[in-house]
Protein backbone atom coordinates (compact mmCIF):
# COMPACT_ATOMS: atom_id res chain seq x y z
CA UNK A 1 0.00 0.00 0.00
CA UNK A 2 1.71 2.94 -1.18
CA UNK A 3 0.78 6.45 1.06
CA UNK A 4 2.81 8.27 -1.13
CA UNK A 5 3.00 11.41 1.93
CA UNK A 6 4.44 13.64 -0.78
CA UNK A 7 1.03 14.10 -2.63
CA UNK A 8 -0.91 17.19 -2.17
CA UNK A 9 -2.75 18.22 0.73
CA UNK A 10 -6.53 17.53 -0.53
CA UNK A 11 -9.79 17.77 1.08
CA UNK A 12 -11.73 15.21 -0.01
CA UNK A 13 -14.49 16.87 1.37
CA UNK A 14 -18.33 17.18 2.38
CA UNK A 15 -19.72 20.80 2.55
CA UNK A 16 -22.84 21.97 2.39
CA UNK A 17 -24.75 25.18 2.41
CA UNK A 18 -28.47 25.90 3.33
CA UNK A 19 -30.65 28.59 3.61
CA UNK A 20 -33.50 29.05 6.07
CA UNK A 21 -35.86 31.54 7.82
CA UNK A 22 -33.84 34.66 8.36
CA UNK A 23 -30.01 33.05 7.98
CA UNK A 24 -27.89 30.31 6.38
CA UNK A 25 -26.34 27.10 8.31
CA UNK A 26 -23.21 26.21 6.51
CA UNK A 27 -21.55 22.52 7.19
CA UNK A 28 -18.67 20.81 6.82
CA UNK A 29 -16.78 17.28 7.82
CA UNK A 30 -12.84 17.93 9.23
CA UNK A 31 -10.98 15.65 7.03
CA UNK A 32 -7.70 16.68 5.19
CA UNK A 33 -5.63 13.45 3.26
CA UNK A 34 -2.13 13.57 1.81
CA UNK A 35 -2.75 10.64 -0.60
CA UNK A 36 -3.97 7.79 1.86
CA UNK A 37 -2.88 9.35 4.93
CA UNK A 38 -5.34 11.49 7.00
CA UNK A 39 -2.61 14.24 8.18
CA UNK A 40 -5.47 16.76 10.66
CA UNK A 41 -8.44 14.80 10.59
CA UNK A 42 -9.55 18.09 12.85
CA UNK A 43 -9.54 20.80 10.67
CA UNK A 44 -11.63 23.73 10.22
CA UNK A 45 -13.10 24.07 6.68
CA UNK A 46 -15.56 26.74 7.26
CA UNK A 47 -13.40 30.21 7.14
CA UNK A 48 -13.96 33.50 8.13
CA UNK A 49 -14.34 36.12 5.49
CA UNK A 50 -16.10 38.82 6.82
CA UNK A 51 -18.04 39.43 10.48
CA UNK A 52 -20.90 38.16 8.83
CA UNK A 53 -19.72 35.99 4.98
CA UNK A 54 -17.83 32.84 5.76
CA UNK A 55 -16.77 30.42 3.10
CA UNK A 56 -16.43 26.46 3.13
CA UNK A 57 -13.37 24.85 1.69
CA UNK A 58 -12.91 22.35 -0.96
CA UNK A 59 -10.67 20.61 -2.88
CA UNK A 60 -6.86 21.56 -2.88
CA UNK A 61 -6.07 22.61 0.75
CA UNK A 62 -2.61 25.13 -0.53
CA UNK A 63 -5.35 26.64 -3.35
CA UNK A 64 -8.08 27.33 -1.00
CA UNK A 65 -6.42 28.61 1.98
CA UNK A 66 -4.83 31.17 -0.30
CA UNK A 67 -7.95 32.06 -2.50
CA UNK A 68 -9.89 32.70 1.20
CA UNK A 69 -6.94 34.70 2.88
CA UNK A 70 -6.70 37.21 -0.55
CA UNK A 71 -10.33 37.55 -0.50
CA UNK A 72 -10.61 38.22 3.28
CA UNK A 73 -7.57 41.05 2.79
CA UNK A 74 -9.76 42.57 -0.08
CA UNK A 75 -13.21 42.38 1.63
CA UNK A 76 -11.17 43.76 4.63
CA UNK A 77 -10.12 46.67 2.46
CA UNK A 78 -13.34 47.21 0.87
CA UNK A 79 -15.30 47.26 4.30
CA UNK A 80 -13.48 50.37 5.17
CA UNK A 81 -13.95 52.27 2.00
CA UNK A 82 -17.79 51.32 2.04
CA UNK A 83 -18.21 51.95 5.80
CA UNK A 84 -20.42 49.15 6.38
CA UNK A 85 -20.26 45.46 6.52
CA UNK A 86 -19.67 44.12 2.72
CA UNK A 87 -22.44 41.75 1.13
CA UNK A 88 -22.78 38.10 0.56
CA UNK A 89 -22.95 38.83 -3.10
CA UNK A 90 -19.51 40.83 -3.04
CA UNK A 91 -17.68 38.35 -1.18
CA UNK A 92 -19.23 35.33 -3.73
CA UNK A 93 -17.91 38.00 -6.41
CA UNK A 94 -14.25 38.40 -5.21
CA UNK A 95 -13.94 34.73 -4.75
CA UNK A 96 -15.20 34.33 -8.50
CA UNK A 97 -13.08 36.98 -9.61
CA UNK A 98 -10.21 34.63 -8.41
CA UNK A 99 -11.21 31.22 -9.02
CA UNK A 100 -11.90 31.84 -13.12
CA UNK A 101 -8.96 34.04 -13.77
CA UNK A 102 -7.20 31.59 -12.65
CA UNK A 103 -8.68 28.55 -13.24
CA UNK A 104 -5.53 26.47 -14.87
CA UNK A 105 -3.65 27.06 -11.70
CA UNK A 106 -6.60 26.52 -9.01
CA UNK A 107 -8.26 23.50 -8.28
CA UNK A 108 -10.84 24.33 -5.35
CA UNK A 109 -14.38 24.17 -4.92
CA UNK A 110 -16.20 26.92 -2.94
CA UNK A 111 -19.32 27.61 -1.22
CA UNK A 112 -19.71 31.10 0.25
CA UNK A 113 -22.65 31.61 2.53
CA UNK A 114 -24.06 34.79 4.86
CA UNK A 115 -26.11 36.95 5.93
CA UNK A 116 -26.75 40.88 4.85
CA UNK A 117 -29.07 43.32 5.82
CA UNK A 118 -30.25 43.39 2.21
CA UNK A 119 -30.63 40.30 0.58
CA UNK A 120 -30.91 38.47 4.00
CA UNK A 121 -29.24 35.32 4.08
CA UNK A 122 -28.01 33.92 1.04
CA UNK A 123 -25.17 30.76 -0.38
CA UNK A 124 -23.67 31.12 -3.63
CA UNK A 125 -21.86 28.15 -4.73
CA UNK A 126 -18.63 28.36 -6.90
CA UNK A 127 -17.51 25.20 -8.02
CA UNK A 128 -14.31 24.64 -10.22
CA UNK A 129 -14.10 26.56 -13.37
CA UNK A 130 -15.85 29.47 -11.56
CA UNK A 131 -19.20 29.86 -12.44
CA UNK A 132 -21.15 31.49 -9.27
CA UNK A 133 -24.61 30.08 -8.55
CA UNK A 134 -26.94 31.78 -6.37
CA UNK A 135 -28.80 28.79 -5.04
CA UNK A 136 -31.25 28.03 -1.88
CA UNK A 137 -28.44 25.22 -0.99
CA UNK A 138 -25.60 24.26 -2.21
CA UNK A 139 -22.90 20.98 -1.99
CA UNK A 140 -19.94 20.41 -2.57
CA UNK A 141 -16.39 18.29 -2.43
CA UNK A 142 -16.49 14.64 -3.12
CA UNK A 143 -19.02 13.01 -0.35
CA UNK A 144 -21.42 15.66 -2.38
CA UNK A 145 -21.77 12.92 -4.87
CA UNK A 146 -24.13 11.57 -2.15
CA UNK A 147 -26.28 13.42 -1.30
CA UNK A 148 -27.96 14.72 -4.45
CA UNK A 149 -30.59 12.39 -3.80
CA UNK A 150 -30.71 12.69 -0.11
CA UNK A 151 -31.57 16.51 -0.70
CA UNK A 152 -33.96 16.40 -3.58
CA UNK A 153 -36.20 14.61 -0.70
CA UNK A 154 -35.13 16.14 2.87
CA UNK A 155 -34.53 20.10 1.42
CA UNK A 156 -37.99 22.24 1.75
CA UNK A 157 -38.46 26.09 2.11
CA UNK A 158 -39.00 28.52 4.92
CA UNK A 159 -37.01 25.79 7.16
CA UNK A 160 -36.81 27.27 11.62
CA UNK A 161 -32.73 27.22 12.40
CA UNK A 162 -33.33 24.12 14.32
CA UNK A 163 -34.55 21.94 11.43
CA UNK A 164 -32.30 23.47 9.19
CA UNK A 165 -28.78 22.80 11.40
CA UNK A 166 -30.27 19.24 11.90
CA UNK A 167 -30.67 18.72 7.93
CA UNK A 168 -27.17 20.03 7.63
CA UNK A 169 -25.95 17.66 10.55
CA UNK A 170 -27.64 14.32 9.22
CA UNK A 171 -26.14 14.92 5.55
CA UNK A 172 -22.35 15.82 6.39
CA UNK A 173 -23.12 12.30 8.55
CA UNK A 174 -24.22 10.03 5.99
CA UNK A 175 -22.00 11.28 3.65
CA UNK A 176 -18.88 10.93 5.82
CA UNK A 177 -20.47 7.38 6.37
CA UNK A 178 -20.13 6.64 2.34
CA UNK A 179 -17.13 8.78 1.39
CA UNK A 180 -13.54 7.59 2.30
CA UNK A 181 -12.05 11.00 1.87
CA UNK A 182 -14.50 12.62 4.34
CA UNK A 183 -14.73 11.90 8.13
CA UNK A 184 -13.90 13.41 11.26
CA UNK A 185 -16.01 16.00 13.16
CA UNK A 186 -19.15 17.30 11.79
CA UNK A 187 -18.69 21.62 12.03
CA UNK A 188 -21.26 23.95 11.54
CA UNK A 189 -21.42 27.88 11.28
CA UNK A 190 -25.03 29.97 11.33
CA UNK A 191 -25.27 32.91 10.46
CA UNK A 192 -28.70 35.26 10.60
CA UNK A 193 -28.69 39.06 12.00
CA UNK A 194 -28.25 38.28 15.70
CA UNK A 195 -24.62 36.67 14.49
CA UNK A 196 -22.70 34.13 14.04
CA UNK A 197 -22.57 30.54 16.23
CA UNK A 198 -20.31 27.66 15.87
CA UNK A 199 -20.84 24.06 16.76
CA UNK A 200 -19.25 21.05 16.70
CA UNK A 201 -20.49 17.60 16.70
CA UNK A 202 -17.87 14.60 17.63
CA UNK A 203 -18.02 12.07 15.19
CA UNK A 204 -18.74 9.38 17.81
CA UNK A 205 -22.15 11.23 18.66
CA UNK A 206 -23.02 11.43 15.35
CA UNK A 207 -25.94 8.66 14.34
CA UNK A 208 -25.39 5.72 13.03
CA UNK A 209 -26.49 4.46 9.45
CA UNK A 210 -27.49 1.33 8.37
CA UNK A 211 -24.76 -1.53 8.17
CA UNK A 212 -22.88 0.06 11.51
CA UNK A 213 -26.20 0.04 13.50
CA UNK A 214 -25.93 -3.57 15.83
CA UNK A 215 -28.24 -5.85 15.22
CA UNK A 216 -31.41 -5.52 16.87
CA UNK A 217 -32.68 -8.87 17.24
CA UNK A 218 -31.30 -11.69 18.68
CA UNK A 219 -29.13 -13.98 17.01
CA UNK A 220 -31.73 -16.95 16.57
CA UNK A 221 -33.77 -14.62 14.55
CA UNK A 222 -31.15 -13.38 12.00
CA UNK A 223 -30.05 -17.14 11.23
CA UNK A 224 -33.50 -17.76 10.53
CA UNK A 225 -34.46 -14.52 8.75
CA UNK A 226 -34.75 -15.34 4.96
CA UNK A 227 -33.37 -12.28 2.48
CA UNK A 228 -36.01 -9.57 1.87
CA UNK A 229 -39.57 -10.53 1.10
CA UNK A 230 -40.19 -10.15 -2.98
CA UNK A 231 -42.68 -7.83 -3.42
CA UNK A 232 -46.15 -9.10 -4.36
CA UNK A 233 -48.21 -7.96 -7.39
CA UNK B 1 55.05 28.22 -29.10
CA UNK B 2 51.58 26.94 -27.89
CA UNK B 3 49.04 29.71 -27.77
CA UNK B 4 47.42 29.79 -24.59
CA UNK B 5 44.02 30.57 -23.90
CA UNK B 6 42.73 33.25 -21.46
CA UNK B 7 40.38 31.78 -19.22
CA UNK B 8 37.65 34.49 -18.62
CA UNK B 9 36.18 33.88 -14.90
CA UNK B 10 32.34 32.92 -15.16
CA UNK B 11 30.16 35.98 -14.89
CA UNK B 12 27.96 34.41 -12.67
CA UNK B 13 24.74 32.25 -12.61
CA UNK B 14 24.57 28.72 -13.79
CA UNK B 15 27.24 27.35 -15.92
CA UNK B 16 25.81 24.99 -18.49
CA UNK B 17 28.66 23.76 -19.72
CA UNK B 18 28.37 20.25 -18.23
CA UNK B 19 25.12 19.94 -19.32
CA UNK B 20 26.11 18.10 -22.40
CA UNK B 21 28.78 15.58 -21.14
CA UNK B 22 26.24 14.99 -17.89
CA UNK B 23 23.31 14.17 -21.24
CA UNK B 24 25.76 11.67 -22.49
CA UNK B 25 26.72 9.77 -19.08
CA UNK B 26 22.34 9.20 -18.22
CA UNK B 27 22.47 7.93 -21.80
CA UNK B 28 25.59 5.75 -20.91
CA UNK B 29 23.27 4.38 -17.98
CA UNK B 30 25.08 6.76 -15.10
CA UNK B 31 22.60 7.01 -12.63
CA UNK B 32 22.52 11.03 -11.85
CA UNK B 33 23.24 11.77 -7.96
CA UNK B 34 20.03 11.88 -5.51
CA UNK B 35 19.14 14.75 -3.59
CA UNK B 36 20.49 14.87 -0.24
CA UNK B 37 16.85 14.76 2.18
CA UNK B 38 16.36 14.21 5.58
CA UNK B 39 14.11 11.27 5.34
CA UNK B 40 12.95 12.18 9.03
CA UNK B 41 10.45 12.10 11.78
CA UNK B 42 9.84 15.67 13.20
CA UNK B 43 7.20 16.47 15.96
CA UNK B 44 5.69 19.22 17.62
CA UNK B 45 3.16 19.78 20.68
CA UNK B 46 1.59 21.95 22.87
CA UNK B 47 1.98 21.30 26.87
CA UNK B 48 0.93 23.59 30.28
CA UNK B 49 3.68 26.36 29.43
CA UNK B 50 4.35 26.45 25.57
CA UNK B 51 5.76 24.16 22.85
CA UNK B 52 7.76 21.31 22.79
CA UNK B 53 9.94 20.46 19.30
CA UNK B 54 11.52 17.23 18.60
CA UNK B 55 13.61 15.84 15.48
CA UNK B 56 16.09 13.02 14.63
CA UNK B 57 19.42 13.57 13.38
CA UNK B 58 19.09 11.15 10.31
CA UNK B 59 19.64 13.03 6.56
CA UNK B 60 19.91 10.40 3.95
CA UNK B 61 21.26 10.82 0.08
CA UNK B 62 18.96 7.60 -1.64
CA UNK B 63 19.82 4.43 0.48
CA UNK B 64 23.08 6.16 2.17
CA UNK B 65 23.17 7.77 5.49
CA UNK B 66 24.72 11.11 4.14
CA UNK B 67 24.66 13.11 8.07
CA UNK B 68 24.46 10.72 11.41
CA UNK B 69 24.12 13.87 13.37
CA UNK B 70 22.36 16.52 11.78
CA UNK B 71 20.52 19.66 13.17
CA UNK B 72 16.72 19.40 11.46
CA UNK B 73 15.76 22.29 14.31
CA UNK B 74 16.14 25.72 13.00
CA UNK B 75 15.95 28.87 14.74
CA UNK B 76 13.57 31.17 13.18
CA UNK B 77 13.32 33.91 16.31
CA UNK B 78 14.16 33.67 19.77
CA UNK B 79 11.12 32.74 20.23
CA UNK B 80 10.40 30.50 17.24
CA UNK B 81 11.96 26.99 16.28
CA UNK B 82 11.10 25.28 13.13
CA UNK B 83 11.59 21.30 12.10
CA UNK B 84 12.36 20.84 9.01
CA UNK B 85 11.23 17.42 6.63
CA UNK B 86 12.28 17.04 2.93
CA UNK B 87 15.34 18.30 0.50
CA UNK B 88 17.96 19.77 2.78
CA UNK B 89 18.99 22.34 1.43
CA UNK B 90 15.18 23.45 0.76
CA UNK B 91 14.65 23.62 4.51
CA UNK B 92 17.78 24.81 5.07
CA UNK B 93 17.26 28.09 2.68
CA UNK B 94 13.43 28.83 3.15
CA UNK B 95 14.32 28.66 6.97
CA UNK B 96 16.93 31.03 6.88
CA UNK B 97 15.46 33.39 4.48
CA UNK B 98 12.43 33.72 6.64
CA UNK B 99 14.42 34.06 9.59
CA UNK B 100 16.15 36.90 7.82
CA UNK B 101 13.23 38.28 7.16
CA UNK B 102 11.59 38.04 10.86
CA UNK B 103 14.89 39.99 12.19
CA UNK B 104 14.22 42.70 9.81
CA UNK B 105 10.38 42.84 10.61
CA UNK B 106 11.32 43.46 14.29
CA UNK B 107 13.69 46.13 13.87
CA UNK B 108 11.06 47.81 11.86
CA UNK B 109 8.25 47.00 14.25
CA UNK B 110 10.23 47.14 17.12
CA UNK B 111 8.38 44.33 18.63
CA UNK B 112 8.78 40.36 19.03
CA UNK B 113 8.19 37.95 16.01
CA UNK B 114 4.94 36.18 16.19
CA UNK B 115 4.72 32.62 14.83
CA UNK B 116 1.81 33.62 12.77
CA UNK B 117 4.15 36.02 10.86
CA UNK B 118 6.38 33.35 10.14
CA UNK B 119 3.45 31.31 9.35
CA UNK B 120 2.32 33.31 6.10
CA UNK B 121 5.93 34.45 5.28
CA UNK B 122 6.81 30.52 4.71
CA UNK B 123 3.24 29.31 2.71
CA UNK B 124 3.38 32.47 0.76
CA UNK B 125 6.93 31.56 -0.22
CA UNK B 126 5.98 28.00 -0.66
CA UNK B 127 2.64 28.49 -2.72
CA UNK B 128 4.73 30.80 -5.25
CA UNK B 129 6.73 27.72 -6.14
CA UNK B 130 3.41 25.07 -6.64
CA UNK B 131 5.18 22.44 -3.98
CA UNK B 132 8.63 22.07 -6.21
CA UNK B 133 10.69 23.78 -2.86
CA UNK B 134 9.74 20.12 -0.81
CA UNK B 135 10.16 21.42 2.41
CA UNK B 136 7.47 20.08 5.14
CA UNK B 137 7.84 21.89 7.80
CA UNK B 138 6.79 22.18 11.65
CA UNK B 139 6.92 25.59 13.25
CA UNK B 140 5.95 26.62 16.88
CA UNK B 141 6.90 29.20 19.24
CA UNK B 142 5.50 31.33 22.05
CA UNK B 143 4.83 34.40 21.37
CA UNK B 144 2.21 37.27 22.77
CA UNK B 145 -0.75 35.59 21.85
CA UNK B 146 0.35 32.46 23.77
CA UNK B 147 1.58 29.10 22.13
CA UNK B 148 1.40 27.95 18.89
CA UNK B 149 2.10 25.14 16.66
CA UNK B 150 1.44 24.83 13.29
CA UNK B 151 2.26 22.34 9.90
CA UNK B 152 3.27 23.79 6.81
CA UNK B 153 2.81 21.03 3.43
CA UNK B 154 5.45 21.90 0.35
CA UNK B 155 2.26 23.26 -1.61
CA UNK B 156 1.82 25.76 1.08
CA UNK B 157 -1.22 24.62 2.59
CA UNK B 158 -0.99 24.76 6.46
CA UNK B 159 -2.78 23.45 9.54
CA UNK B 160 -3.00 24.75 13.16
CA UNK B 161 -3.00 21.74 15.47
CA UNK B 162 -2.11 20.61 19.33
CA UNK B 163 0.08 17.99 17.79
CA UNK B 164 1.87 17.38 15.01
CA UNK B 165 4.23 15.27 13.19
CA UNK B 166 5.70 15.57 9.59
CA UNK B 167 8.58 13.41 7.37
CA UNK B 168 8.70 9.72 6.56
CA UNK B 169 8.23 8.45 10.05
CA UNK B 170 5.22 10.64 10.87
CA UNK B 171 3.05 7.63 11.15
CA UNK B 172 5.13 5.97 13.26
CA UNK B 173 4.96 9.56 15.66
CA UNK B 174 1.51 10.18 15.42
CA UNK B 175 0.60 6.85 16.69
CA UNK B 176 2.69 7.25 20.07
CA UNK B 177 0.81 10.83 20.38
CA UNK B 178 -2.64 9.50 19.22
CA UNK B 179 -2.15 6.79 22.35
CA UNK B 180 -0.88 9.03 24.99
CA UNK B 181 -1.38 12.85 24.64
CA UNK B 182 -3.80 15.04 26.34
CA UNK B 183 -3.89 18.69 27.11
CA UNK B 184 -2.35 20.17 29.80
CA UNK B 185 1.15 18.59 29.58
CA UNK B 186 3.88 19.34 32.25
CA UNK B 187 7.41 20.01 30.87
CA UNK B 188 8.45 16.31 31.99
CA UNK B 189 5.78 14.53 30.55
CA UNK B 190 5.96 16.49 27.31
CA UNK B 191 9.64 16.07 26.60
CA UNK B 192 9.22 12.45 27.47
CA UNK B 193 6.28 12.11 24.82
CA UNK B 194 8.14 13.63 22.30
CA UNK B 195 11.75 11.83 22.94
CA UNK B 196 9.15 8.61 22.43
CA UNK B 197 7.67 9.50 19.44
CA UNK B 198 11.08 10.58 18.01
CA UNK B 199 12.18 7.03 19.05
CA UNK B 200 9.60 5.80 17.61
CA UNK B 201 9.82 7.05 14.07
CA UNK B 202 13.76 5.97 14.54
CA UNK B 203 13.30 2.31 15.30
CA UNK B 204 10.66 1.86 12.92
CA UNK B 205 10.95 4.09 9.63
CA UNK B 206 14.53 3.44 8.06
CA UNK B 207 14.39 7.09 6.82
CA UNK B 208 14.91 8.37 10.35
CA UNK B 209 17.41 7.80 12.89
CA UNK B 210 20.43 8.34 15.06
CA UNK B 211 20.03 10.91 17.64
CA UNK B 212 17.24 13.03 19.24
CA UNK B 213 17.20 16.51 19.52
CA UNK B 214 14.39 18.78 21.47
CA UNK B 215 13.68 21.80 21.69
CA UNK B 216 11.37 23.59 24.51
CA UNK B 217 10.12 27.16 23.82
CA UNK B 218 7.81 28.86 26.79
CA UNK B 219 7.18 32.32 27.64
CA UNK B 220 10.07 34.28 27.17
CA UNK B 221 12.46 31.57 28.08
CA UNK B 222 13.73 28.50 25.09
CA UNK B 223 16.11 25.49 25.76
CA UNK B 224 17.86 23.83 23.28
CA UNK B 225 18.44 20.52 24.02
CA UNK B 226 20.91 18.54 21.31
CA UNK B 227 21.20 15.38 21.51
CA UNK B 228 19.14 15.15 24.25
CA UNK B 229 18.90 11.46 23.89
CA UNK B 230 21.51 9.08 22.16
CA UNK B 231 19.91 5.67 21.38
CA UNK B 232 22.20 4.63 18.41
CA UNK B 233 25.92 4.26 20.42
CA UNK B 234 28.51 2.98 18.49
CA UNK B 235 29.15 0.28 20.79
CA UNK B 236 31.66 -1.90 19.29
CA UNK B 237 35.76 0.14 18.87
CA UNK B 238 38.06 -1.85 18.51
CA UNK B 239 40.64 -2.73 21.34
CA UNK B 240 44.01 -2.57 18.53
CA UNK B 241 42.83 0.90 16.89
CA UNK B 242 42.49 1.39 13.34
CA UNK B 243 46.18 1.41 11.72
CA UNK B 244 46.57 1.76 7.86
CA UNK B 245 49.56 -0.67 6.15
CA UNK B 246 50.55 1.10 3.96
CA UNK B 247 51.87 4.72 4.54
CA UNK B 248 52.36 7.56 2.05
CA UNK B 249 56.02 7.68 1.81
CA UNK B 250 58.26 11.33 2.61
CA UNK B 251 60.84 11.78 0.02
CA UNK B 252 61.84 15.38 0.26
CA UNK B 253 61.31 17.97 3.02
CA UNK B 254 61.67 21.67 1.95
CA UNK B 255 60.63 24.57 4.09
CA UNK B 256 60.46 27.58 2.74
CA UNK B 257 59.41 30.99 4.74
CA UNK B 258 56.94 33.13 2.76
CA UNK B 259 59.43 36.42 4.01
CA UNK B 260 61.70 35.21 1.41
CA UNK B 261 59.32 35.06 -1.50
CA UNK B 262 57.05 38.42 -0.36
CA UNK B 263 57.48 41.57 0.27
CA UNK B 264 55.12 42.98 2.71
CA UNK B 265 54.92 46.68 1.98
CA UNK B 266 52.51 48.88 4.43
CA UNK B 267 50.91 51.39 2.10
CA UNK B 268 50.36 54.58 4.23
CA UNK B 269 46.74 55.41 3.83
CA UNK B 270 44.50 57.90 4.42
CA UNK B 271 42.74 58.67 7.67
CA UNK B 272 38.90 58.15 7.87
CA UNK B 273 37.90 61.51 8.38
CA UNK B 274 34.69 62.68 9.96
Amino acid sequence: MDLNLDAPHSMGTTIIGVTYNGGVVLGADSRTSTGMYVANRASDKITQLTDNVYVCRSGSAADSQVVSDYVRYFLHQHTIQLGQPATVKVSANLIRMLAYNNKNMLQTGLIVGGWDKYEGGKIYGIPLGGTVVEQPFAIGGSGSSYLYGFFDQAWKEGMTKEEAEQLVVKAVSLAIARDGASGGVVRTVIINSEGVTRNFYPGDKLQLWHEELEPQNSLLDILNAGGPVPMAM
Amino acid sequence: MSQSSVDFPPKGGFSFDLCKRNDMLTQKGLKAPSFLKTGTTIVGLIFQDGVILGADTRATEGPIVADKNCEKIHYMAPNIYCCGAGTAADTEAVTDMVSSQLRLHRYQTGRDSRVITALTLLKKHLFSYQGHVSAALVLGGVDISGPHLHTIYPHGSTDTLPFATMGSGSLAAMSVFEAKYKEGLTRDEGIKLVAEAICSGIFNDLGSGSNVDICVITKGHKEYLRNYMEPNPRTYISSKGYTFTKKTEVLLTKITPLSERVKVVEVAGEAMEE
